[in-house]
């Protein structure tokens, strides 16, 4: 009867010293102890499901790591560590075009998570409001665009004709508005603190000031999470590279650089070698495009933790139903 | 449409004015004011939306209107005024083009294939992750099926490259083991199963998370009622989660049809060098190589014209059979 009265407690410590087959704190008392093959079935598919995942991204770290010697003892990707090196991490990041684009990749997102941001938080809070002037048709214009656009070409030629074509611009303010971020956005303001916002009001204070003392700092979570999102989206721009900058390659950020060297050099034979190194060390390429497959890859897991806690609280769910 | 956003809305404001209509609603006193007192009361407001609305009306409104170029012969150096109109010549090339029917029928069976074998995926990891009663196990779980989901295309294809392509670990234990190759990357007849696999590799994870949410929304006594009553486990799961789990499978199904024909672009667009046009085109990657790279613009809009308008029919059409099952699919009929 312990573990009933238990079952309601967050988190309860059962011993683990416990005689017997004790009930697992969680489980309810009306349902039936697990089976044993059952469970088996269960761990196996678990642990299939993450090393499914994760023993690839272990093998790409690895032979970034490796040396020469290693990589060709392996014969291509290395799952035993042999021999590791940060070589390919030095050679990649001492200049020449790899570094060049981490740089450029690192300016856009940061140029365009903030214009993202600003522009989203604005409109997300200038229709909060249930009763301003037109929201409800402003809101319009954001939602139709969810479900009709101009498709693909016709939206590449009013970029060219506004002279997009090699500029930088391109690749930032034909997807700087996030509709449904903006919707996200909006739904936690309209709810969070509406006491406080409407004292406000009644106190005189100016919309600037509600949206800045007031609002923003009471939703930091979602603010969060958004900036994440738009962040991971400017980190990972490939196909406006490849309609609007696809022949100024000291433009081109990582992503596309891995696809120039990582994906069209695996396929057209003779250009995995090209392009790469300083040649002052001797160094396999694959441990190369290893290392710059993990470059694209670090930003991603660095924030993932922080999106992954958001996530687990499950404060994006509600709105990602909706 | 606007009744999508009800779950993050405000109850009462968008949908009982839509139902009720305007004349019988009750005027709260502030709709009383002019639309003047109005105006300069909110112009604050309506400003700080003018930069978003901007950017939409000059990348997404305009772009609406460039879809005449489908009805031009294109020409970039004078541009969508003055380019000369050639009424239907683009379409009519178009359903004449062998390419376009093999670009459709691609679109067609790769989302077949994905339907069949991707959307049951995270229904079924939602499941299984459910009934995992250890939190700490299950946020990990959950963190790392999410992961591949934030990486890029380039990423995904490059990392699958690795595994299964001429030079991948795959065909190094084949090589090892004296059996012959088999470079995946570049066989056409299996290259359905390969973008699916990384499909669900990328998104599998990602896909779990509605689910997840139907299934901590369903009323936890009903188990417990149907346990009492002698139902074992997987009666409970039949009678129980499915039908507390069918209005969101209905909801992914409908936005899936209504997507059917948006397979992977970028996705398709990296692979196709690899493994030649005949298996990789859709219409998404037609619209943009013959298009874009032969800068037939004309032509090119026009595919997407009609994909545009076969989307639409499919989404309505899904919803309409969602509401004739009694779901609520999109909106509430």
């Amino acid at each position: 009867m312990t573990t009933m009265t238990r079952s309601g407690t967050p988190a309860p410590r059962v011993p683990r010293q416990a005689p017997g087959r004790r009930r697992h704190p969680r489980r309810p008392v009306w349902e039936e102890p697990p089976t044993a093959p059952g469970q088996a079935v269960k761990g196996l598919s678990l642990t299939a499901v993450v090393l499914i995942i994760l023993v690839p991204l272990y093998c790409v770290v690895l032979t970034s790591l490796s040396t020469p010697g290693a990589i060709n003892r392996a014969g291509g990707l290395v799952l035993v560590p042999d021999g590791l090196t940060f070589d390919a991490y030095e050679t990649m990041l001492s200049g020449g075009p790899i570094r060049r684009s981490l740089f450029v990749t690192l300016g856009i997102t940061v140029v365009g998570t903030a214009l993202s941001m600003i522009v989203s938080v604005l409109c997300a809070y200038g229709l909060s409001r249930s009763r301003s002037l037109g929201h409800r048709f402003l809101l319009l214009i954001l939602v139709v665009t969810m479900f009709v656009n101009g498709g693909l070409i016709p939206t590449f030629l009013v970029v060219n004709e506004l002279g997009g074509y090699g500029q930088y611009w391109s690749l930032i303010l034909p997807t700087a508005v996030n509709v449904f971020n903006i919707i996200v956005l909006r739904a936690f303001f309209s709810g969070t603190a509406a006491d406080l916002i409407d004292a406000a009001r009644i106190d005189g204070a100016g919309e600037w000031h509600i949206l800045g003392s007031i609002v923003l700092p009471t939703s930091r979570a979602v603010l969060a999470v958004i900036t994440l999102f738009y962040a991971v989206g400017y980190w990972n721009t490939f196909f406006s590279v490849l309609l609007y900058l696809p022949t100024e390659s000291e433009k081109w950020p990582l992503q596309y650089v891995l696809y120039q060297y990582v994906n069209l050099g695996a396929t057209v034979p003779g250009q995995a070698n090209s392009g790469f190194g300083t040649g002052a060390v001797q160094i396999a390429p694959l441990s190369l495009q290893m290392a710059l497959v993990v470059l694209t890859l670090i930003p991603i897991l660095l924030v993932f933790p922080f999106m992954q806690r958001h996530f687990a609280k499950g404060m994006l769910t509600g709105a990602i139903k909706g | 449409m606007a009744s999508t956003l009800a779950p993050g809305d405000e109850p009462g404001v968008t949908s009982p004015a839509r139902r009720r209509g305007h004349r019988r609603r009750p005027v709260p006193p502030e709709n009383r004011l002019t639309w003047r007192i109005r105006l300069r009361r909110d112009r604050t407001l309506i400003l700080m939306t003018l930069p978003a609305i901007g950017l939409l009306v000059v990348f997404t409104y305009l772009p609406m209107l460039g879809i005449v170029t489908a009805f031009q012969f294109y020409d970039p150096l004078v541009g969508i005024a003055d380019s000369e109109w050639i009424g239907l010549e683009n379409f009519e090339r178009l359903f004449g083009d062998p390419l376009f029917w093999g670009a459709l029928e691609n679109t067609l069976y790769l989302s077949a294939v994905q339907l069949v074998l991707y959307f049951p995926i995270p229904i079924m990891l939602a499941l299984l992750l459910n009934s995992v009663l250890n939190e700490r196990v299950r946020a990990v779980i959950q963190a790392v099926t999410f992961l591949p989901h934030f990486f890029s295309w380039v990423l995904v294809v490059t990392i699958f490259q690795q595994m299964f392509g001429g030079a991948g670990l795959l065909n190094q234990f084949l090589r090892d083991h004296g059996m012959g190759t088999w470079d995946l990357m570049t066989d056409p007849d299996t290259f359905a199963l390969l973008v699916t696999s990384q499909v669900v590799w990328k998104d599998a994870g990602w896909g779990i998370i509605v689910f997840l949410a139907a299934l901590t929304a369903i009323n936890q006594n009903l188990y417990e009622a149907a346990a009492v009553d002698g139902a074992g486990r997987w009666r409970r799961m039949w009678h129980v989660t499915l039908p507390g789990m069918r209005g969101i499978i209905v909801l992914m199904l409908v936005l899936r049809l209504g997507n059917a024909l948006s397979v992977g672009f970028e996705q398709l667009l990296i692979q196709r060098a690899g493994v030649g046009h005949d298996a990789a085109d859709v219409l998404d990657t037609f619209a943009y190589y013959y298009g874009i790279g032969t800068q037939d613009y004309g032509y090119g809009a026009a595919a997407g014209i009609f994909k545009s308008v076969i989307s639409l029919l499919l989404l309505w059409g899904a919803n309409a059979l969602a509401h004739r099952f009694g779901e609520d699919g999109l909106y509430r009929s």
